[in-house]
């Protein structure tokens, strides 16, 4: 390997300072490397909870479902976390889908019963939570906002699981079901994350985001 | 338990890419989701029987790994038994709850269902290194590189999160707070576990920075990864597996499409 | 395997991170010539990390911070220079990037675009060229901590940098590691004639291996520059002070005071220990812990050392034998979480893994709470500790939000709140710079005097020797797995 040639050139390139108080929306847009890794690593931990809560929501949700069949999901908002909180953190376009579908991979590799199809589920959760950061184009990570997107990712885990693994089930489970994903997601996923978010933000451990700095500078 | 270092053996199917894998297993999934009957789910369900012969894991492992896939079928199934669509003559009534002839007959359809659709899902995916996955996916399958690439580094993390889960519990024993409050100590250690991956995700994203990770540039591969003959025939047999159901269904005339 | 040295020019750099008033480095000038090697100095805030961080072109854009004046290397912006710089950072787990060695060397060659073939030539090169003599494929984390670094040294190398920079290589090694990983860099530069930058806040690590001093201060510039003796001398008392380890400097350890009778508060029975139920690690143990006296544990990394420590402390049931605690019929691994808090105190390795609240105060008062003392009590103690400790001012921050040395004095109050008659203390000193070393061994010492009975596990032969009264040695096991 020949060694690169370097040449100082007589220009100096200079780097002076850049104190724009508002970088376009196509500048926020672009993904850094701290983003995509820690989008990452945020989805890797999450996978693990979700993996954890898959070995005892069967004996922890039976009762619900044996006092109201469909009751059960009122929990299930759970596993729709990694995809707000991860858009929350990072707020960047996509990364609900992903973080989403990052934990649910997780959870498939330790050994989910659904194996790829956990994959499908990620998928259709994070794109619930996705479509409410889209609508409020990115810009707007209020308590409301995250709220919606938890609501709207419950609505995508309802759907899912409805067709899926409840096809044939009757129209009063279906709608005891969707009623309970939707408001278990805007309440655990939505809120939960929100609070989870700001308590993170404190910590000091999103100082590299802006998430982090809000946060922090709301305190 | 190492997610990173997954079950290896010396059959064919652990050479197969895996985005052939995902492939083969989508297909036969998508297929066997549009209807709710129980002959396109036998039929699929049968057809796979004989194929796990190939599936690289020994009867044992097999069981093992798709345990909860064969406590879970017949749970949607019960469920399904009891609040499914009711048509026929009623068996069975209490509160909400109603077996009728259609509820035992769609109970039927969706533990084969839950059981074909699941098991080629888990036992495909058991076989499946993260690593390689990852280069499937992005030289393959065209995803972005630098996030399959990010979700890969931050999949190596799982075993140091881990290892930080273990010193957590110990150390609310040591605080005191190790008897009572399981879930609240959960929840706690949980939150822990998120600002420990937080802060050692922003300085892994730092080093791989530093190592030209998201310059601008054309990237390489180290690693090349290709669809082959033998990914080729797997995508065929999904196909395979897939046709076959939904013929048989469609001339026995049970093909019953959800919602419909 | 050569590649041109690259030089280092600043004039008026600065730079000041997002949301933050103040400037971590400014004003700051320096030239770096080919080839040279550079040790870099200074306070913890100093800004030497950041300006590493700037060198690598890892500190980020507008969204991250602002920067004034310019850096060049090789006459041009860092960003535009990668490839040309390689970092190695502090933390061995953090920086290992991909799950099999040999792509993980590969992997900077791989964002570059070099040829496949010419990868996997520059990977074994490397990992010859650092002495890690390991097959490709071997998994990444079975490596030791030293051997992480110099994967993270190959990584760099096969990049081919003119520039390498070095951000405390060492400080999370134990010695052997140190000494590993220094041994590699001076390989590396000697073969390939790089510029070096190195951070260590102990100089006595690098200096033969260097050939300049800089000393940056916080929010200013270089304040001292020039050969490593002359520096030394002239700034060595003033570095020694705000925490830098100085050869020549050293912190003098406080006496210990002369017992006047000592009395046995633990002892092991035949002890065997184990990490996970079916790999035992050692047997046979028989040691004791008594009143006013410290047991160092000592030995290399995988001997069993934390485990051991945990084993006494009650958070890890013995593999068979017994820890006996005097006055108490059962052993301390059946004892309730709250019962153990006033009995046995550990401090762990990591401070982060203990902190359990959101404030500091919260932090000083859950152990006594879970005690059910009662409230003004309570807040005694906590305003108490936080005096001795100098946290004092921080009673309201979030404890993570602490620095390196601030966390782990926290981590000792709060253990110390309930007053526990025996600590158990996980490599306490690791780490810290030269100013909490001094304070740990101090309040150590005072908790001596006063009668407490304590293990320490330890690297650290500064500290065995100011404090310890016996050691006790470990080798690494010879079991295999695990």
């Amino acid at each position: 390997m020949k060694p690169v040639p370097f040449t100082v050139k007589g220009t100096i390139v200079t780097t002076t300072s850049i104190s724009s108080t508002r970088s376009p929306l196509r500048l926020r847009a672009k993904w850094r490397v701290v983003d995509i890794v820690v989008a990452s690593v945020v989805g890797v931990a999450i996978g693990l909870v979700y993996f954890a809560w898959d070995q005892v929501y069967v004996p922890a949700t039976a009762p619900l479902e044996a006092a109201l069949p469909g009751l059960q999901s009122i929990t299930y908002g759970i596993w729709l976390v990694a995809g707000v909180l991860g858009a929350l953190i990072v707020r960047k376009p996509g990364a609900a889908i992903f973080v989403e579908v990052l934990a649910a991979t997780v959870e498939g590799l330790l050994g989910a019963k659904w194996g790829l199809l956990t994959l499908e589920g990620g998928f259709v959760q994070g794109l619930g939570a996705e479509l409410v950061f889209l609508v409020f184009v990115y810009a707007n990570w209020r308590v409301f906002v995250a709220v919606l997107a938890g609501a709207a990712s419950g609505l995508g885990m309802a759907v899912n699981d409805l067709t899926l693994w409840y096809a044939g089930a009757s129209q009063g489970f279906a709608s005891a079901y969707a009623i309970c994903a939707v408001v278990s997601g805007a309440v655990i996923a939505g809120l939960g994350s929100w609070l989870l978010v700001r308590a993170l933000a404190r910590t000091g451990a999103l100082s590299r985001f802006a998430s982090g700095r809000s946060a922090a500078a709301a305190n | 338990m190492s997610v990173m270092t997954p079950v290896a053996g010396r059959q064919a199917v652990y050479r197969l890419n895996p985005v052939a894998k995902v492939v083969a297993s989508a297909i036969i999934g998508i297929a066997l989701v549009i209807s709710i009957d129980w002959v396109s789910a036998g039929v699929a369900l049968a057809i796979e029987g004989v194929l796990f012969l190939w599936s690289g894991l020994s009867p044992r492992r097999f069981f093992l790994r798709t345990l909860a896939v064969w406590i879970a079928a017949p749970l949607a199934g019960f469920t399904i038994l009891l609040y499914g669509r009711p048509s026929g003559a009623v068996h069975f009534q209490f509160l909400f709850m109603q077996v009728t002839d259609g509820s035992i007959e769609l109970a039927i359809a969706t533990v084969l269902r839950v059981l074909a659709i699941a098991l080629p899902a888990v036992v495909l995916f058991v076989t499946i290194d993260p690593t390689d996955l990852a280069d499937g996916l992005a030289q393959v399958a065209k995803l972005p590189a630098r996030f399959v690439l990010g979700a890969l580094a931050g999949l190596r993390l799982v075993s140091l999160f881990l290892e930080d889960w273990r010193s957590l519990e110990l150390a609310r024993r040591a605080r005191g707070v190790g008897d009572s409050g399981r879930i609240r100590r959960l929840l706690g250690q949980s939150f822990a576990l998120l600002v420990l991956s937080i802060r050692r995700g922003s300085k892994l994203a730092t080093a791989m920075e530093a190592r030209g990770f998201g310059a601008p540039g054309k990237r390489t591969w180290a690693r090349e990864s290709r669809l082959g003959r033998g990914d080729a025939a797997l995508i065929a047999l999904g196909v395979l597996v897939a046709a076959a159901a939904v013929s048989a269904s469609v001339i026995t005339g049970h093909w019953n499409v959800i919602g419909a | 395997m050569t590649s041109a040295a690259a030089s280092i020019r600043a004039r008026g750099w600065g730079w000041r991170h997002a949301g933050r008033s103040t400037w971590v480095v400014s004003g700051l000038d320096l030239a770096v010539e080919p080839g040279e090697r550079v040790l870099l100095l200074g306070a913890s805030g100093s800004g030497k990390s950041t300006l590493v961080h700037a060198l690598a072109g890892v500190l980020g854009g507008d969204d991250d911070g602002e920067r004034r004046g310019e850096l060049l290397i090789d006459g041009r912006a860092p960003d535009a220079a990668r490839g040309r710089v390689g970092l190695v950072l502090q933390d061995p787990d953090s920086q290992v990037v991909l799950a099999r060695v040999g792509d993980d060397v590969a992997f900077g060659c791989e964002n570059l675009g070099v040829p496949r073939e010419e990868i996997w030539r520059r990977v074994r090169e490397s990992l010859d060229a650092v002495g890690l003599d390991l097959p490709l494929w071997h998994p990444t984390s079975e490596l030791s901590g030293g051997q992480k670094q110099r994967l993270a040294l190959a990584g760099v190398l096969a990049m081919r940098p003119g520039l390498i920079l070095l951000d405390e290589p060492t400080a999370n090694l134990d010695p052997d590691g140190v000494i590993e990983v220094r041994d590699a860099v001076r390989r590396v530069v000697e073969s390939t004639g790089a510029t070096l930058v190195v951070i260590e806040h102990r100089v006595s690590v690098w200096r033969d291996l260097v050939d300049r001093v800089v000393v940056l201060e916080a929010g200013g510039g270089a304040v001292a520059d020039g050969s490593v003796d002359e520096v030394l001398r002239r700034e060595g008392a003033g570095l020694a002070a705000s925490g830098v380890w100085v050869p020549g400097f050293e912190p003098a350890a406080p006496a210990r005071a002369t017992l006047a009778g000592s009395s046995r508060l633990l002892h092991t029975e035949d002890l065997s220990i184990a990490r996970v139920a079916s790999t035992v690690l050692h047997t046979g143990i028989e040691l004791e812990l008594a009143s006013g006296r410290m047991l160092a544990v000592t030995g290399p990394n995988g001997s069993g050392k934390s485990t051991l420590g945990l084993t006494i402390a009650g958070l890890l049931p013995p593999a068979a034998g017994a820890v006996v605690v005097e006055g108490y019929p059962d052993q301390p691994v059946r004892w309730k979480s709250r019962d153990l808090v006033s009995r046995i105190g550990t401090v762990f390795q990591d401070p982060e893994h203990q902190f359990l609240t959101g404030r500091v105060s919260d932090e000083l008062s859950i152990g006594p709470k879970a005690l059910g003392m009662p409230g003004p009590e309570i807040a005694r103690r906590s305003a108490d500790l936080a005096e001795r400790l100098r946290l004092d001012h921080l009673m309201h921050a979030n404890p993570f939000t602490l620095s390196g040395g601030e966390k782990r004095r926290l981590s000792v109050a709060a253990v110390l709140a309930t007053r526990p008659p025996i600590l158990v203390l996980d490599e306490p000193t690791f780490g810290q710079d030269s100013r909490t070393w001094l304070e740990l061994v101090g309040m150590l010492r005072d908790l001596l005097d006063d009668g407490t009975a304590a293990l320490a596990i330890t690297h650290d032969p500064e500290f065995v020797s100011a404090l310890a009264d016996d050691e006790f040695r470990l080798s690494v096991p010879e079991v295999v797995g695990g």
